[in-house]
């Protein structure tokens, strides 16, 4: 049964949306409304997604470097970054992502507290910046002797013809360490989305299966993608692995490191948490090695226990299915005391949603637990897949912003192609096990909610001002202007500095996170008292 | 360790090319910090979108208030074809629907390699009906791959002078008042104190409230700060101009002189007791008035103070790392206190700082290391700490993590600070705000010491 939120207090969304889109200028107001969707979790319409952001509009959204660098590159600790370009890019992209890494001792690599530019000047935006970041890359190895090096490309220098490609080929050849760029020039995509893929095609190409020689020798071993380690959920779910008796063998890229990428082909899963920014490499590695994958979601208690039994039940170990059992068992009883406390606080109450690729999808499920009601969600950087489900991959329409980027072209390994795991993937799916799925936001969302993508500023200062509701979740640049409104904002790119959010341990933390906030004293203290006193006449002021 | 891999000084390689971990940003958020001090306006970035998310998110992080401005949303086919259709766009949406009173645009490193023209698209734009009567647009050129943040600030403070001051036939008992690059706590400060010299002024650009508004249950798109149009068309007739920080505010100074002939001074941002001393005085004499005895009681309040804790300023070393307009003056003031500047750099190019530099250090502290421009980086000054260790950092919010690795007193100063609030609130200028820095760097060092002393080395009165 589907729920209808029909609330008497929500005002009726079609009229709504027509009185935001009032202030548009006919043209926009006619694309906004695409964008701009009343939920139907059965008949799913159909939600513009992924295309360029209007000129002169208030959004959300970054751009294809941050998508590389900083979401899908940012958190490898082992390996220099050196960004390409004038030195803002590189300085907004220094530290702000809260990507946590724990290198196993005080002698291990970690680069991730450094920022490495080669701060084009004039003449090198005149005359060329390549010999720039030769030298820049020689220092770099020079002073640090690192792994290896990866070199991103900013704005100006797909523009002036720098070909950090052969920079990197060259410099190869001239130190003997891994060194690789990428294209990923803010203005390549609509969005981030854009730089995740050129992330994942370059990590893809130069990177995963290079090391042949180390032979994994564990039992159960997988990979974990699109999962970032935001304040440390990266932590809490290694746990949980261990427990189960899992090998983690890679992360793209939470708490990660170049070089376990380097032999990542030797697993027999990969899981999927973010679809958006990583589901290329899940496809490129099954194409080529045969490794199935699928979706998993750890926001949430209930998804998170769901997740990990599928993942059991995948391995299909008795040992493990008994292990995975016990841990939910354990932690479920922790989680139900907290939910027990905070829900009768918060039930009820109202939220919207708007960040990111799938974190506003993977939320509600700890709102749902704690009896929120979603009324509003949307991305900030997904494609129509992530709202409505794969099932619509095909009926994509390809544009020339999407054509920019390369798909590559990935042929089956004849010699480490693992036909084992492609049987017993086929084997599993007669028992209605999925693999490749990923269902999208909206079968999850009620009827008559709302379905929004690229919010801009405007929609979200009328819905506020419409819905009147009690928490809004986004990022950095809405925080402080829907508080100014009296509402509180959590910030779910960078979890507000808290966190981790990830797992039981996670959800626990959130719904405390949740309560804290919407009860906090300071929001019915807004108004001064004398607010509402009749003005007083007289004074003994002299002036 | 945070920074592990940081080497001393001695063995490390020397750099040409390769900057790590800047002490400085782009001139575009330098452009949307001074246009966001002018009422009514929002700041617009002509680039691709992430520039200006980026900025903005920085300049949140550190008011943590609305820091609004729109962007061109470039896409390849605007890098490939120019940026003037997305321009036009921009314009007529942000008119319609944001409805600011001016727009103030910059450029970023892609619309000038491009090679937008900002003018003569503005241009187009009024010719094309897509200002509305009474509506404005500025525009600034501002390329990250020349000079920093600052020249970014400068440059668009000297687009506002160029755009809206005016000459009239009427003379204004009045000061302009060009800031260089403060908190909108430093600006609140500035004017009070024109306003106990009974100076008549206009203050540009004015952040405060405007970045550091109350909350009260409502949004304001446009707070209630900034300065006004009328009070910018005023300065063509105003007698003559201070701009506090060469770096910020001369461009803006000589533009004025050329367009009105408005002679101006330049001194010192007025942090420390001898950049306040030079500015107060500068006041007095453009304005003809005498320091009225409050602000001489005021310095008398901060020498006491000095006076009282000297001895736990004597010959500390100390790092310093910021901004030339702002680090100069503190430079000299940390030799005021009898402290010792060992190690300063700044990423913001120029001649003058070296210059500078070496006049206010030659004598006192010779043995100080500076460095300014390309490579001038904060893991350069940690590879001199690294070699020759110093009591104190002050600096910007990045500076935390040497200072937690070498267990080093911090005192934050600058921009950004994005793990601390204070600095919208209350100033760091004039004699009231170096005394507050003056608690701020003791209560470090004491702090420190209160930590880190044997216990039979603790004091109770100090
Ligand atoms: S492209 Fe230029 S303007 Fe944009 S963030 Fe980078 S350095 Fe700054
Ligand atoms: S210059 Fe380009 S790459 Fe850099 S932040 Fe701006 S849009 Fe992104």
């Amino acid at each position: 049964m589907t729920k209808n939120l029909k609330n008497k207090n929500l005002p009726d969304p079609i009229a709504m949306r027509e009185e935001i889109m009032k202030k548009y200028p006919r043209k926009v107001a006619k694309k906004r409304t695409s964008a701009f969707v009343v939920n139907d979790p059965v008949e799913i319409p159909e939600v513009q997604a992924n295309v360029r952001t209007i000129p002169g509009i208030i959004t959300q959204r970054g751009c294809t470097y941050a998508g590389c660098k900083g979401v899908v590159l940012g958190p490898t600790r082992d390996v220099v970054n050196i960004v390409h370009g004038p030195i803002g890019c590189s300085f907004y992209a220094w530290l702000t992502r809260r990507n946590q890494t724990a290198p196993p001792t005080e002698n291990d690599v970690n680069y991730i507290p450094y920022a490495f530019s080669t701060d084009m000047q004039d003449e090198n935006i005149v005359f060329g910046g390549e010999k720039k970041l030769k030298e820049a890359i020689r220092e770099a190895y020079n002073e640090f002797k690192p792994h290896s090096i990866a070199i991103f490309s900013t704005c100006p220098v797909g523009l002036i013809g720098d070909d950090v490609h052969s920079v990197a080929r060259d410099m190869k050849a001239e130190l003997g360490i891994n060194i690789f760029g990428f294209s990923c020039e803010g203005y390549r995509g609509v969005s981030q989305s854009a730089g995740h893929h050129i992330a994942n095609n370059g990590v893809f190409k130069h990177v995963v299966g290079i090391n042949q020689e180390k032979k994994l020798t564990t039992k159960f071993r997988m990979n974990m993608m699109g999962e970032y380690n935001i304040g440390g959920d990266a932590f809490v779910l290694e746990e949980y692995f261990e427990e189960m008796g899992i090998d983690l063998v890679a992360s793209f890229s939470g708490n990660s490191t170049i070089e376990s990428y380097e032999y990542s082909d030797q697993v027999d899963l990969n899981i999927v948490m973010c679809h958006r920014s990583i589901n290329y490499i899940a496809e490129m590695m099954e194409k080529k090695y045969g490794i199935p994958w699928f979706k998993v979601n750890f926001i949430g208690a209930d998804a998170t226990a769901k997740s990990l039994r599928k993942m059991a039940q995948f391995y299909g170990d008795a040992g493990m299915i008994k292990a995975t059992e016990a841990l939910i068992e354990r932690e479920m009883a922790k989680v139900k005391a907290v939910i027990d406390e905070v829900k009768p606080k918060v039930e009820g109450k109202t939220v919207m949603m708007f960040v990111g690729g799938s974190r506003a999808h993977h939320y509600q499920e700890l709102f749902k637990e704690m009896g929120m009601k979603v009324v509003a969600a949307g991305y900030e950087f997904a494609h129509r897949d992530d709202y409505e489900g794969r099932r619509v991959i095909p009926n994509i329409k390809i544009d020339a912003d999407t054509r920019n980027i390369e798909d590559l072209v990935v042929d089956k390994d004849e010699k480490l192609y693992r036909p084992d795991l492609q049987e017993k993937k086929a084997a599993l799916e007669k028992q209605n096990f999925e693999f490749e799925d990923y269902v999208g936001m909206m079968p999850d969302m009620d009827k008559n909610t709302l379905v929004i993508d690229d919010i801009s500023h405007h929609e979200s200062e009328k819905l506020i001002e419409l819905y009147k509701p009690d928490l809004f979740c986004a990022g950095i640049k809405e925080k402080y202007v829907v508080q100014k409104s009296g509402i509180p904002l959590k910030q779910l790119h960078s979890y507000d500095y808290g966190g981790p959010y990830a797992g039981f341990e996670g959800a626990i933390n959130f719904y405390k996170e949740i309560d804290r906030m919407i009860n906090a004293s300071v929001w019915k203290l807004i108004d001064a008292p004398w607010k509402l006193e009749p003005e007083i006449v007289g004074s003994v002021v002299t002036d | 360790m945070l920074l592990r891999h940081t080497k001393k000084a001695s063995e490390a390689v020397d750099r040409k090319a390769l900057t790590i971990n800047p002490a400085k940003t782009c001139q575009p958020v330098g452009a949307m910090y001074a246009a966001l001090g002018v009422h009514g306006c929002l700041p617009h970035s002509h680039g691709s979108q992430g520039c200006c998310s980026y900025h903005r998110s920085v300049l949140t992080r550190h008011y943590k208030d609305p820091i609004m401005a729109s962007t061109s949303s470039f896409t390849e086919g605007s890098s490939v074809f120019g940026g003037q259709a997305n321009l036009l766009t921009s314009l007529s949406n942000i008119f319609s629907i944001y409805e600011p009173d001016i727009v103030a645009i910059h450029s970023t490193c892609l619309s000038e390699t491009i090679g937008d023209d900002l003018k003569q698209i503005s241009e187009k734009a009024l010719a094309d009906g897509k200002i509305p009567e009474g509506k404005f647009v500025v525009q600034a050129a501002t390329p990250s791959y020349v000079g920093s943040h600052v020249t970014g600030y400068a440059n668009m403070v000297t687009a506002f002078v160029d755009k809206f001051a005016f000459k009239t036939d009427e003379k204004r008992r009045q000061v302009n008042l060009i800031s260089g690059w403060v908190e909108p706590s430093d600006m609140t400060e500035l004017k009070r104190i024109m306003k106990v010299m009974k100076v008549p002024y206009v203050l540009l650009p004015d952040t405060s409230d405007v970045v550091n508004t109350p909350l009260t249950g409502k949004f304001k798109m446009y707070p209630t700060g900034g300065t006004t149009i009328a009070q910018m068309a005023s300065m063509g007739d105003s007698i003559g101009t201070i701009g506090t920080g060469a770096f910020c505010t001369k461009d803006a100074a000589i533009a004025l002189e050329n367009k009105c002939k408005v002679p101006f001074k330049i001194t010192d941002v007025p942090v420390g007791l001898r950049a306040t001393d030079r500015f107060i005085q500068a006041v007095a004499k453009m304005a003809k008035v005498s320091v009225p005895d409050e602000i001489t009681k005021e310095r008398g309040v901060l020498v006491d103070a000095i006076a009282d804790m000297q001895q736990y300023f004597h010959n500390k070393k100390v790092a310093v790392y910021g901004d030339p307009d702002t680090i100069t003056p503190l430079v000299e003031f940390l030799l005021d206190l009898g402290m010792k500047p060992t190690a300063i750099v700044s990423g913001t190019p120029g001649k003058a700082f070296m210059k500078n530099m070496e006049t206010i250090l030659s004598e006192k502290c010779p043995e100080a290391k500076y460095l300014n421009g390309p490579t001038a980086d904060m893991y350069r000054m940690h590879t001199w700490i690294k070699e020759n260790p110093v009591d104190l950092i002050i600096g910007n919010t990045y500076g935390k993590y040497i200072a937690r690795d070498e267990n080093i007193p911090f005192v934050r100063f600058g921009f950004p600070i994005i793990d601390r609030i204070g600095h919208s609130y209350f100033p760091t200028v004039g004699y009231m705000g170096t005394l507050r820095l003056v608690e701020k760097i003791l209560n470090a060092l004491m702090d420190y010491q209160d930590a880190n002393c044997p216990e039979e080395k603790f004091e109770l009165v100090m």
